[in-house]
């Protein structure tokens, strides 16, 4: 065997290119990279391009960015504005906001890059956050992925933080006002507050050195950290391979889709050009964080209807949320001598670490809730795991609360309605939303469960009413062919899980609290249609239409 | 049997169950069978399709002569106006656009339209064989064997110890990226330099207010005097000193008990940096008496000594005594009697100290 390959003629390239081709992999071994994954499988879908456009928005914030530092000064010194922008000139104003003026006025293309760049760190967290609403629906954190899972939840928080500490460099009075907030929630830490603010600003708000301590962690530590977690993330993703819908041939033994070359590698290549222009479409017409218009740092003048970039909406929403006084009753407690100022500490640290706190927990609460300890790599139809979906969307909807209360002012003047009563009603919304959107989205999943059940054992409407020989009238249902009803029926439905006794014939209270969960999460279940019922249903299709009618009564 | 109910309660919770006793399930019929596109089938459609793939891309050549053209072409001079510039930025960012998409649905559309389609299956494969998992376990007791680290707890205790300790020094270097607080942040500006009373001045301009200038129903945004000329720590100073100066009819004021002094015929001044998280209280409603901050709306009345009557603020603004001197000057006649701005966690103790 091994004098027969040695026996082999070394392999001689005949071209140019086939020469240098040849000298590079021989020497790092790139033939078995390209045996391995040339001709991988990738599962297609469109939902799977959120992930892409994160990828995507992040090497055009690195090339972008790149650009940016060519030309900008992080300093706070004090300087007269000198550039091309007539309002502003003579302007007292720091080095750091003259330099964003310059590379907006005065360097070809500048505006144009940091347009760009603005565009593209909004898009990459709203497509960070997009993705996160796909993998959590549709169940894709669960074994072997809870642990990608975590990476991604702290890549959200990385991109939050590349996003803050970039949206506060130009030193402009919008961001300047921001930071002027965040020495304001700092300072309401107990114990610690005043010496981290002192600490952060290098004395006092808002010092000379904040902006050069931003700038460094924006283009240096936090841009390093997100490499490191994206590196983590697809390293992840090429270990456990994609997930997949369900679908006929798909399961958990398999991967079904286009191989990697060349088909999905040019999708998947040609969407980053996608990307790219699309995010140039929207420098190109729709200004976004006009710097010039909000006028240099000041602690003094502050404009009415100031936003923050949108990904921190939902913390300044809930700092707005808060009341800070209940009739005469403060909010702000002095105890000991020492001030307790919940009217910030709450809103700015409780609703963001529930909302944390749970997300990043959450692939393991629904492994110990379910016992579920298989490996899933078929995706659940959000519909077929209506509990979940309901968290989901509660969760999302208490999210949007805190965030559409970041534009209370804004909502009330759009609207012309009171703005004390857009905040009450906010505060309202806060506590009831959640459980609306979740009993509304869980009733729904299940409602589309159902009709998954009818299409499956009665085929689809056909419209065509038809007359029997005595009379009746009725509408013909097209039976489906058999992939098209696996897709339907094709899924698990857990059952609920009843308290069990462990080694030691003891019902544990940690039991008997998990199986209250379960019954939560699975006593309403539509089960799949099996091929008894696809029998029955066309033995006998009146019963069923009886049935149904039965079952509207009921619900009357 | 099959029924569509809905979950009613007392239905054992079940939405819809299937049969009694059935286990059996629909079988899983395979990957459905390939459905040839146009352009597999007709040469033309294909043809079609690479002249069309081909155009999106020398679409791709337009853009980039665009964003060369607008480059080039326009130059921003020293006197390049508004509209130059956004010209400019509008003509690069289509030129990038065009040159992007033309790249990028151009590829897209070839492998949609010309690559072959079919799907495939891969095996998935164990994450991690229990063979490796033996192998992994035996290298790893090998190499803690051979360190001998169980042997030897002393050499396993000092190292622990001493990695513990090692990263303090890193915590400790961190030690001056910012002065201790102390009490820097009970003082304004605002306290009297060498016996002579600050006077309140206009923002940003710096011009000393006569009472005479303050007419009812007006406000101003003040600065202490001398703050402009400041050399280091203007922001820091302005960030606590800045205040509003509002004249109300003297009725409508009800100054509590060890206040009556600290307006002027009608006239007050507050601090103007918001006591929930500092944003300037920059929106005096002169029909109410309230002041609003813009950034989370806390609302303050002035009649009540700008009580918190609305948001999340939890206490009133300070207020700035003053009086007027002998040229008719508005002058505050002392400090703040309480630091401004948010709270934090030694205020308290500040306060007391200033009033004691």
């Amino acid at each position: 065997m091994s004098a027969a390959s040695t026996a082999e003629p070394a392999f001689v390239a005949k071209t140019k290119a086939g020469r240098v081709t040849d000298f590079v992999d021989s020497r790092v071994g790139g033939s078995g990279i390209l045996r391995e994954f040339g001709r991988k499988v990738f599962p297609d879908h469109w939902s799977f391009m959120f992930g892409e456009v994160a990828l995507y928005s992040f090497v055009i914030l690195l090339l972008s960015g790149t650009f940016l530092t060519f030309f900008f000064d992080p300093s706070m010194a004090e300087t007269h504005y000198d550039g091309s922008y007539v309002p502003l000139k003579g302007v007292e104003m720091s080095v750091a906001y003259s330099s964003s003026l310059n590379i907006s006025f005065d360097i070809r293309g500048g505006l144009f890059m940091r347009q760009v760049h603005h565009w593209a760190a909004l898009l990459f967290v709203a497509s960070i956050a997009v993705h996160m609403l796909r993998v959590f629906f549709t169940g894709a954190f669960r074994r072997p992925r809870e642990m990608n899972w975590v990476v991604g939840c702290v890549l959200l928080i990385l991109a939050m933080a590349a996003g803050f500490t970039g949206y506060s460099l130009p030193d402009d009075l919008l961001s300047g006002n921001g930071l002027r907030i965040i020495d304001g929630v700092i300072k309401s830490i107990p114990v610690v507050g005043t010496y981290i603010s002192f600490f952060l600003f290098g004395g006092e708000f808002p010092g000379t050195a904040i902006i050069s301590r931003l700038y460094m962690l924006h283009i240096l530590l936090v841009p390093a950290l997100i490499l490191l977690m994206i590196v983590l993330h697809l390293f992840m993703v090429v270990v456990h391979k994609h997930t997949q819908y369900p679908g006929p041939g798909r399961n958990d033994n398999n991967v079904v889709g286009y191989p990697l070359g060349p088909v999905y590698a040019a999708k998947a290549g040609g969407f980053f050009f996608i990307v790219f222009g699309v995010l140039a479409l929207m420098a190109a017409f729709f200004t976004i964080n006009p710097i010039w218009n909000y006028g240099p740092y000041d602690p003094s003048p502050v404009s009415a209807g100031t936003q923050p970039d949108w990904y921190i909406g939902f913390v300044d929403g809930a700092l707005r949320l808060m009341p800070g006084t209940f009739g005469d009753w403060h909010v702000e407690q002095t105890w000991l001598g020492f001030v307790f100022t919940f009217n910030v500490l709450l809103p700015a640290l409780v609703p963001a670490g529930i909302l944390f706190t749970v997300m990043f927990t959450y692939p393991w609460i629904e492994r110990w809730i379910t016992k579920d300890n298989r490996e899933h790599h078929v995706l659940d139809r959000p519909r077929n795991a209506p509990t979940r979906t309901g968290i989901g969307v509660a969760g999302f909807i208490w999210y949007c609360v805190m965030w559409a209360a970041a534009g209370s002012d804004l909502i009330a003047t759009h609207f012309h309605v009171s703005l004390n009563d857009v905040t009450y009603w906010l505060r309202a919304l806060f506590f009831i939303g959640p459980i609306i959107g979740f009993i509304v989205a869980k009733r729904v999943a299940l409602a589309l469960q159902r009709k998954d059940r009818e299409i499956a054992l009665h085929g689809r409407e056909t419209g065509r009413i038809v007359r029997l020989p005595h009379g009746e009238f009725i509408e013909v249902h097209a039976p489906l062919d058999e992939y098209k009803r696996y897709k339907l029926v094709g899924f698990e439905s857990p059952e609920v899980l009843p308290a069990v006794p462990n080694e030691h014939g003891v019902v544990t209270g940690n039991e008997k609290r998990r199986a209250f969960l379960s019954k939560w999460f699975f006593e309403d279940r539509v089960a799949p249609a099996t091929p008894a019922e696809l029998e029955a249903a066309h033995g006998h299709g009146h019963a069923a239409v009886e049935s149904s009618e039965e079952a509207k009564s009921l619900s009357h | 049997m099959g029924n569509h109910s809905d979950g009613s309660p007392n239905h054992s919770g079940t939405v819809a169950t299937a049969g009694q006793n059935e286990v059996e399930k629909f079988q899983d019929p395979g990957i459905p069978p390939h459905r040839l596109r146009l352009a597999d089938t007709d040469p033309k459609a294909a043809k079609r399709a690479e002249r069309q793939v081909a155009l999106l891309f020398a679409i791709s050549v337009v853009g980039t002569l665009i964003f060369l053209v607008a480059y080039f072409a326009i130059d921003l001079g020293e006197d390049s106006s508004i509209a130059t510039i956004r010209l400019q930025n509008a003509l690069l960012g289509v030129g990038t656009a065009f040159a992007m998409l033309g790249i990028g649905t151009g590829i897209v559309h070839w492998a949609k339209a010309l690559m072959p389609d079919h799907e495939v299956s891969e095996e998935r494969h164990a994450i991690r064989y229990e063979e490796d998992r033996q192998a992994a376990v035996r290298i790893v007791d090998d190499i803690v064997e051979e360190t001998g680290i169980k042997r030897r707890p002393l050499i396993r205790n000092t190292l622990l110890g001493a990695v513990a300790l090692a990263p303090l020094p890193a915590v400790a270097i961190f030690g001056d990226l910012g002065p201790r607080p102390d009490n820097k942040l009970a003082h304004t500006m605002w306290a009297p330099q060498d016996g002579k009373l600050k006077r309140l001045a206009r923002d940003p301009d710096g011009t000393p207010i006569k009472a005479a200038d303050v007419t009812i129903g007006s406000a101003f945004h003040v600065i202490p005097e001398g703050l402009n000329e400041l050399h280091e720590g203007k922001l820091n100073e302005k960030a606590k000193a800045v205040v509003l100066l509002m004249r109300l009819d003297p009725a409508s004021l009800h100054p509590s008990e060890g206040r009556e002094d600290w307006g002027y015929n009608g006239i007050v001044a507050y601090s103007k940096i918001c006591t929930h998280v500092g944003c300037p209280v920059a929106l005096y409603e002169q029909q109410t008496h309230h002041l609003l901050c813009p950034c989370h709306q806390s609302t303050f009345d002035l009649t009540q000594e700008c009580k918190v009557i609305f948001g999340p603020a939890s206490r009133p603004l300070p207020q700035l005594p003053i009086a007027v001197d002998d040229e008719g000057y508005l002058v505050a006649t002392s400090d703040f009697h309480e630091p401004v701005g948010p709270s934090y966690w030694e205020r308290d103790m500040h306060e007391r100290s200033i009033n004691s």
